[in-house]
């Protein structure tokens, strides 16, 4: 059986009569980058802060590294490094004694330096936080993340509210922890956060999981097509393409034909021999892939925006 | 114990790095004491041995004025939750804010003394170990009420419109500002049901007739008793997250914050002599006396 370092069954949260979380299961292995996908209000946070220990869930149940949140929230604080949502450190601390002071709390601990130096903020180390740009605090809130070399690492939006020169370095310093091995449990709402960082993804929406697994899996998995987009040099008929193997739909739009496919390997080679057979030629050829973004809108009927 | 005293020695940091509290912290305290010393007291040592308790008094109960602020912003500011993810306990957390302040009065205190040598010649400051002890007692219990205010409030507003309630009978009602002989009779009674009373007039009488720490003892018990039932109050309402509420209940709570200085005020309202100390300590000043008789005696 595979090693879950975290296991989440059947999760519900309430506020007051609001369901937050409807009955969410999923696990992640050692390892393993997972993503909860899903707009904001979708129930993500609350998830990770009943993992984290910071909430109580109303019913459910869930374990990391083994420990019950509610029951070993001391052992289990030791084990979880976290980058929270709408957190803060106060404004007149620098960056060292922050890292210091954090490091501090833990039996078992990185050295501050070498995390100071690997965040790039060995520049910031006696910068107040209030005087650190937000792509800084954000490198400044993974670093801290990291102090007690934790088991297991929780990041909220990591990148909400980062502009995309910003949001590209956070994504390497995440890639980075994934080459280490290095569990992670990340809530987005973005696609291409999904898509680029995690082995796993689940789409929540409305506190609910609504489709679970790899980036590919998923798109393969909605039945969304390939779009197969061709220009011949002489005119096809309609009716010839539609009835090549694995084409549900071809037409003819402003000269060009789109064909979407539902095995596009297949589709293609019968595209070449059919146009060979007729004296065709093909003059440009354009594959796209459904995006995770086509998934969502899919599986939710919204798409994927704040 | 090793998370407490690192997070005391950054709210040490902290504060000394904050402009605001530099200015309350120091100016206001001196400001105040040149106020008493230089007019009411007219420089004369004895009448600014008088006035030395009062002001210390005051230095040590303004301490929860920032310290309820200063959590309530750590909590709104979302800085809390991240302290919340770590092994950080609830009483790691208060009994930092309490020591750290504690700690940032001391040098305030030690001034007010040096000042009074160098300044204003006093040669004589009672009994100082009483003194010591009843500061030390004060601000914990002081700031220790400034954290149950920090619990009960949800805003920055509403923490300030707390402490400004509180604040106003404390300094005006217990001899802080005005001597307590100085006050009418049923402001005398209502001073016995205020813990600021027993701290300000346990100090007038350890520094002005040198009570030694024995006869200090419902002074030292009840404010003493009252950190504890404060504190353990605080620990059980504190809240990391700024969107959980107080609960209603927890309201009620803090009502019997209350419980012990109105029974000991009842007490002494019946058996006990403080005005009657009072009375004569500030019968024994010539100075002030002379020139503004109190309007109304407490006997």
């Amino acid at each position: 059986m595979a090693n879950f370092v975290l296991q989440v069954e059947n999760l519900v949260k309430r506020y007051g009569n609001v369901e937050a979380v409807r009955g969410v299961s999923f696990s992640v292995e050692e390892g393993e980058v997972f993503g909860l996908l899903g707009p904001n209000g979708a129930g993500k946070t609350s998830t990770v802060e009943i993992l984290e220990g910071l909430r109580t869930l109303d019913s459910g149940s869930v374990s990391v590294c083994g420990l019950d949140p509610q029951r070993n929230s001391q052992a289990l604080k030791h084990e979880i490094g976290a980058a929270l949502q709408s957190t803060s450190l106060p404004d007149k601390l620098r960056v060292m004694e922050a890292l210091r002071l954090f490091a501090g709390f833990y039996k078992r601990r990185r050295n501050p330096e070498e995390l100071l130096k690997r965040f790039g903020l060995e520049e910031k180390r006696n910068t107040v936080y209030s005087q650190l740009s937000g792509g800084q605090k954000q490198r400044l809130a993974l670093a801290m993340a990291l102090v007690n070399d934790p088991k297991v690492l929780f990041f909220d939006e990591p990148t909400a509210g980062l502009d995309p020169q910003v949001r590209r370095e956070i994504y390497d310093i995440i890639e980075e922890l994934k080459h280490e091995k290095k569990t992670i449990l990340i809530t987005t709402h973005y696609i291409e956060e999904a898509e680029r960082l995690c082995d796993r993804v689940a789409i929540v929406d409305h506190g609910k999981v609504v489709s679970l697994g790899t980036p590919r899996e998923l798109k393969t998995r909605s039945g969304g097509t390939t779009r197969i987009e061709v220009r011949l040099s002489k005119p096809a008929s309609d009716g010839a393409l539609k009835n090549l193997e694995g084409v549900a739909d071809a037409r003819e739009v402003d000269g060009a034909y789109v064909i979407h496919s539902r095995r596009p390997p297949q589709t293609i080679v019968a595209i070449v021999k059919h146009l060979e057979a007729e004296g065709n030629e093909l003059v440009s050829l354009e594959i796209s892939s459904p995006s995770l973004e086509d998934v969502f809108i899919e599986m939710t009927g919204r798409r994927l925006r704040d | 114990m090793r998370n407490f005293a690192a997070l005391t020695h950054m709210r040490i940091q902290l504060t000394l790095r904050n402009k605001m509290f530099v200015f309350f912290s120091l100016i206001m305290p001196f400001a105040f004491f040149f106020l008493y010393a230089g007019i009411f007291a007219k420089g004369q040592p004895q009448v600014v041995r008088f006035f030395l308790g009062p002001v210390l008094a005051l230095t040590v109960m303004g301490s929860f004025w920032g310290l309820s602020a200063a959590l309530v912003m750590f909590r709104e500011q979302g800085i809390l939750r991240r302290f919340h993810v770590t092994p950080v306990t609830a009483s790691d957390m208060l009994a930092s804010s309490v020591v750290a302040n504690y700690v940032l009065i001391l040098p305030t205190v030690l001034f007010l003394f040096v000042l009074s040598r160098t300044i204003f010649h006093v040669t004589h400051f009672g009994d100082l170990l009483s003194s010591f002890i009843l500061i030390s007692i004060g601000a914990i219990s002081f700031s220790s009420m400034g954290l149950v205010v920090a619990s009960v409030t949800n805003t920055m507003q509403e923490t300030q419109v707390i402490n400004q309630l509180l604040w106003l009978p404390l300094i005006f009602l217990s001899g802080a500002t005005f001597p307590l002989a100085f006050l009418p009779h049923v402001a005398q009674r209502f001073s016995l049901f205020l813990p600021a009373t027993y701290l300000v007039q346990g100090l007038q009488r350890a520094i002005f007739d040198s009570a030694p720490i024995w006869q200090l003892g419902v002074e030292v018990a009840s404010l003493a008793f009252w950190a504890v039932l404060t504190f353990f109050l605080s620990t059980q309402l504190f809240r990391w997250e700024p969107e959980v509420k107080v609960p209603r209940k927890a309201k009620l709570l803090v009502v019997a914050t209350a419980i012990p200085f109105l029974l000991l005020g009842l007490w002494e309202n019946k058996y006990g002599n403080i005005p009657a100390l009072a009375q004569s300590a500030y019968d024994s000043l010539n100075g002030p006396a002379k020139s503004a008789p109190p309007p109304d005696s407490p006997k």
